[in-house]
């Protein structure tokens, strides 16, 4: 069985037994830099703005759909299951439709819709980052297929960054079966080296923090 | 009592560049140290090393640590052939315990030319004086391995009526690599071209570094494509008067 | 030297246009690079590396152990792992599961594991359609080349040979604006993605308390890959493990500043098996196919183990001046640049070929560079007398190890050098200090013709040191 054949060639390797214990690991690393609340909305909107997103910083709930409205200009739009979008009235816009459960009737309309909408479990506010986790309140390819995706997500989820984010899920992939950090819109420099924005992913993201 | 210093001038400096040797014996002189030129000494043994002949190498480092067994200081003209003395040797007598601790004794003692003067003569201004625009490449052993790089801009700084001008890629390596030279000429020769592009970009006069062997390999190729610039050692600048 | 890697060589410097596309490709990537890592932007970045190579080093030294956590930790979450021993056990598994379940549309994102085992060329020869949706490889699939860099596979194609082969080969109009160009690969790569029955991506990183892959990417298409159809194939070399989740704080943080200056990549996917209960999409089957092919020779190694610490950056390709003048497609196989350059040797032989450790000029530009810390010039120097021991085993190079066999006696017999040092001197003419274009008649041996094919001779002078200092 090639299990075996390979564990074996790494225990020779290694000069090791099965089941012999091990020396320590190195120990975890995770320095959590103390940022208050204020400077990381600051960060967040400057690091998205950075990467060519667009930001906006909602002064409540109706204004945060005001924006959403906004950017869909009638367009038509998929909303995920997340309770917060349903608490700003975001599924209630024309043209968004929500609260698909059915994978392929979800996938299909990602497919043909124009807008993405989503909330985050948690954003890295150094680097810019939306933390989506899969979830029945956020499917995955809502944030993937259609080329603009609009995340409205509230403040008190903005992290200082990834070490804060390994500290609070200790038990990730007990969660979900996926965790997608999202950094910008989606850009290719395989041709020529020359930036082109929306190759698979979407290519305009908006990121809006209430 | 003068501090006793002994040169090893390395033998691309014996045979093809003395000047370089005469240079640096003259500003360690200048600056008050009494020097030796042990006349059985002879080369490092990196060129074997470097290819492979861990055996050949072995037996050429054990006779340098013979002839310079007692040394308190040996300044060398040369990066690589300091590495090869300080960091290599240690690789070279794996197996064998005596001269394995000769080896390591001898590493804190032997010393890059520039980081002797800085930090043992502890002096960054020898009175030189060189009307001249000169542009510095950073050999990669000194650069990489002692992290020689503000040392000798320093240095030249207080060259009086000398003028510094960086070459964009200062860092990069002009392609000698010892016998990869001659083995891979191709692409020794891209390399240094590249090199001396971005020397000529400069404006500068003259090619200034602190190991002869990349100052062979730019002036041949300098040479080769008809330019006037010239190098020198940093201690023939540093000697200049 | 082989015949094949001299011509690749001469090839690549000759082309201009070539060497100016590696230089500028390359320039850019370590500028980026530079802005990430330098002063304020990553204050801890030498003490991460410290960790990062900690971290490799106690993973690979335990190999065993973490490759058993990880296993089970997947199995745990519904997915299952598949240990392959070489490549021709990646492709029947794959083959067989695509039997099962009726599958001939298979979808993959970047991976140069799979690369490694020619797993594209081993589904088509059982005709299994087997996309690339990464562009640059998309672009190299329809052009029937290798990639030419880790990270920038397609960096030696124009915009003009993209247009020539998209028209070629989809039937489309010549465009030759890169966003257009794209525009025409993202149509086409949507329709196979909804199609496509299996998805098969690398893995950046195997993490063994969670029993997930790491993938990280630029385009969406590796989500894509990942999410979008039932099966989930993951192919990893057996070295990509680290010990935990919390590690990635560590090389998260390493690898996209190293490779292209980004602090993270678009796309940072953490993927821990099929989807679970409740969540809406994902695929139902999660494989894990874990890769030897040669990786436990390198683990034997004590000295050289060090080569599997690699997290594929790229970062050593691009400070390589030998990789920025002779480009990816001279090296023997997949894996170029340094990094290449020393695992090549350790996968496929020495043999295969032996030039390869020494077309380098110790420049150790790469291990400055290198987040994990490999000591590449070390290994190669380590590799290079290797070679030499075996070939004089098999009585290879005599004239070479006789020369230095008679160097190292006349370096150990000081009269002796003097002496040949005097002779030498004696045969090259002064010239009045001009270097020397030619080799001087008794000097006509292969090293000094080498080194006037590129460049002058200095001539000897009219004393050595020596012989100057005697007479100070």
């Amino acid at each position: 069985m090639s299990r075996d054949a390979v564990l074996q060639k790494v225990r020779t390797a290694l000069g090791r037994t099965p089941g012999e214990p091990i020396a320590e690991p190195p120990s975890v690393r995770l320095r959590i830099p103390s940022v208050d609340l204020e400077t990381r909305i600051e960060n967040m909107l400057r690091a998205v703005e950075a990467l060519a997103g667009k930001t906006h910083r909602a002064a409540s709930a109706e204004d945060a759909r005001a924006y959403v409205g906004g950017v869909l200009g009638g367009r038509s739009a998929v909303a995920s299951n997340a309770p917060f979008l349903r608490q700003c009235g975001i599924v209630d816009l024309p043209g968004v439709q929500s609260g698909f459960t059915d994978r392929l009737a979800l996938r299909e309309l990602c497919a043909t819709a124009d807008v993405g909408i989503t909330s985050a479990d948690y954003a890295l506010s150094d680097t810019g980052s939306l933390v989506m986790l899969a979830s029945p309140a956020e499917a995955r390819l809502i944030s993937l297929l259609p080329p603009v995706h609009i995340a409205v997500v509230p403040k008190e989820r903005l992290l200082s960054g990834l070490d804060e984010l390994f500290t609070i899920l200790p038990r990730l992939a007990e969660q979900t079966s996926s965790m997608v950090l999202i950094t910008g819109p989606s850009r290719t420099a395989d041709i020529e080296q020359i930036l082109v924005r929306g190759v698979h992913g979407p290519g305009e993201i908006h990121v809006v923090i209430l | 009592m003068a501090q006793r210093v002994s040169l090893f001038v390395t033998c691309i400096v014996d045979q093809l560049f003395p000047n370089v040797g005469l240079a640096m014996a003259d500003i360690l002189e200048h600056l008050g140290y009494e020097l030796d030129f042990r006349e059985d000494q002879t080369c490092c043994g990196q060129p074997a090393f470097n290819t492979g002949y861990r055996a050949e190498a072995c037996r050429v480092a054990r006779h340098f640590l013979k002839v310079f067994r007692d040394s308190e200081y040996v300044v060398v003209p040369s990066g690589s052939c300091t590495s090869m003395i300080a960091h290599h040797f240690h690789d070279l007598f794996a197996d064998d315990a005596e001269a394995l601790e000769e080896a390591d004794s001898m590493a804190p003692r032997v010393w890059e030319f520039s980081k002797f003067l800085l930090e043992v003569a502890r002096v960054d201004d020898v009175g030189a004086r060189l009307d001249d625009v000169v542009t510095y490449h950073d050999s990669c052993h000194a650069l990489r391995e002692f992290g020689i790089q503000e040392g000798p801009r320093r240095l030249l700084a207080n060259v009086r009526g000398l003028e510094l001008r960086e070459m964009d890629a200062a860092e990069e390596c002009c392609g000698f690599g010892g016998t990869f030279s001659v083995k891979l000429p191709e692409i020794s020769g891209g390399m240094v071209r590249t090199k001396i592009d971005s020397i000529v970009r400069t404006g500068a006069k003259t090619v200034v570094s602190a190991d002869s062997s990349c100052l062979m390999q730019i002036q041949g190729a300098l040479s080769r494509a008809g330019l006037p610039v010239r190098t020198m050692h940093l201690a023939e600048v540093l000697a200049s008067r | 030297m082989s015949v094949a890697f001299d011509e690749k060589v001469h090839k690549t410097l000759a082309d201009a246009n070539l060497q100016l596309a590696i230089y500028k490709a390359t320039g850019r990537l370590i500028d980026h690079r530079k802005h990430a890592v330098g002063g304020a932007a990553l204050p801890d970045y030498q003490e991460l590396r410290s960790q990062a190579n900690a971290l490799k080093r106690h993973t690979i030294d335990h190999l065993d152990h973490y490759l058993e956590q990880f296993e089970a930790n997947v199995t745990a979450h519904g997915g299952q792992v598949v240990y392959c021993q070489d490549a021709a056990e990646v492709a029947d598994f794959v083959l067989r599961l695509a039997k099962e379940r009726g599958a001939h549309l298979i979808v993959k994102s970047k991976s140069m594991t799979t690369e490694e085992v020619d797993l594209n060329e081993r589904l088509e020869h059982h005709h299994l359609e087997s996309v690339e949706t990464d562009l640059g490889e998309y672009i190299l699939q329809l052009a029937h080349q290798r990639p030419y860099h880790i990270v920038a596979p397609a960096l030696h194609l124009t915009r003009y040979d993209v247009g020539d082969l998209f028209a070629r080969t989809l039937g489309v109009a010549n465009e030759t604006a890169p966003e257009k160009q794209t525009l025409i690969a993202r149509g086409v790569l949507r329709q196979k993605f909804l199609a496509a029955d299996m998805g098969i991506s690398g893995a950046n990183f195997l993490v063994a308390d969670s029993g997930a892959i790491v993938l990280i990417e630029n385009e969406g298409n590796a989500r894509l890959t990942t999410s979008a159809p039932k099966i989930h194939i993951a192919v990893a070399g057996i070295e990509k493990l680290i010990p935990r989740a919390q590690d990635l704080a560590t090389f998260l943080k390493l690898l996209g500043r190293s490779a292209t200056g980004q602090s993270l990549t678009v796309y940072t996917s953490f993927l821990s098996g099929p989807r679970r209960e409740g969540e809406i999409d994902g695929p139902e089957e999660f494989y894990v196919v874990l890769l030897d092919n040669g990786r436990t020779r390198l683990l034997a190694d004590r000295e050289k183990r060090q080569s599997l610490y690699c997290i594929r950056c790229g970062a050593c390709l691009n400070h390589c001046p030998v990789y920025r003048k002779i480009g990816g497609h001279s090296f023997p196989w997949v894996y170029s640049g340094p990094i290449g350059a020393i695992i090549t040797p350790q996968f496929k032989g020495i043999e295969h070929e032996p030039a390869l450790p020494f077309a380098s000029s110790l420049c150790g530009a790469c291990a400055e560079v290198c987040p994990v810390k490999i000591d590449i010039p070390k290994v190669l120097l380590d590799l290079r007398a290797e070679e030499k021991r075996a070939e004089e085993r098999t009585g290879r190079n005599r004239m070479e190890r006789l020369a230095f066999r008679i160097w190292a006696w006349v370096m150990c017999h000081p009269r002796i050098y003097e002496m040949a040092a005097m002779v030498a001197a004696g045969m090259v003419p002064s010239e009045n200090g001009h270097w020397l274009r030619r080799a001087p008649a008794a000097l006509k041996l292969p090293p000094v013709q080498a080194w006037l094919s590129q460049r002058d001779l200095p001539p000897a002078p009219a004393k050595s040191f020596r012989e100057l200092w005697r007479r100070r």
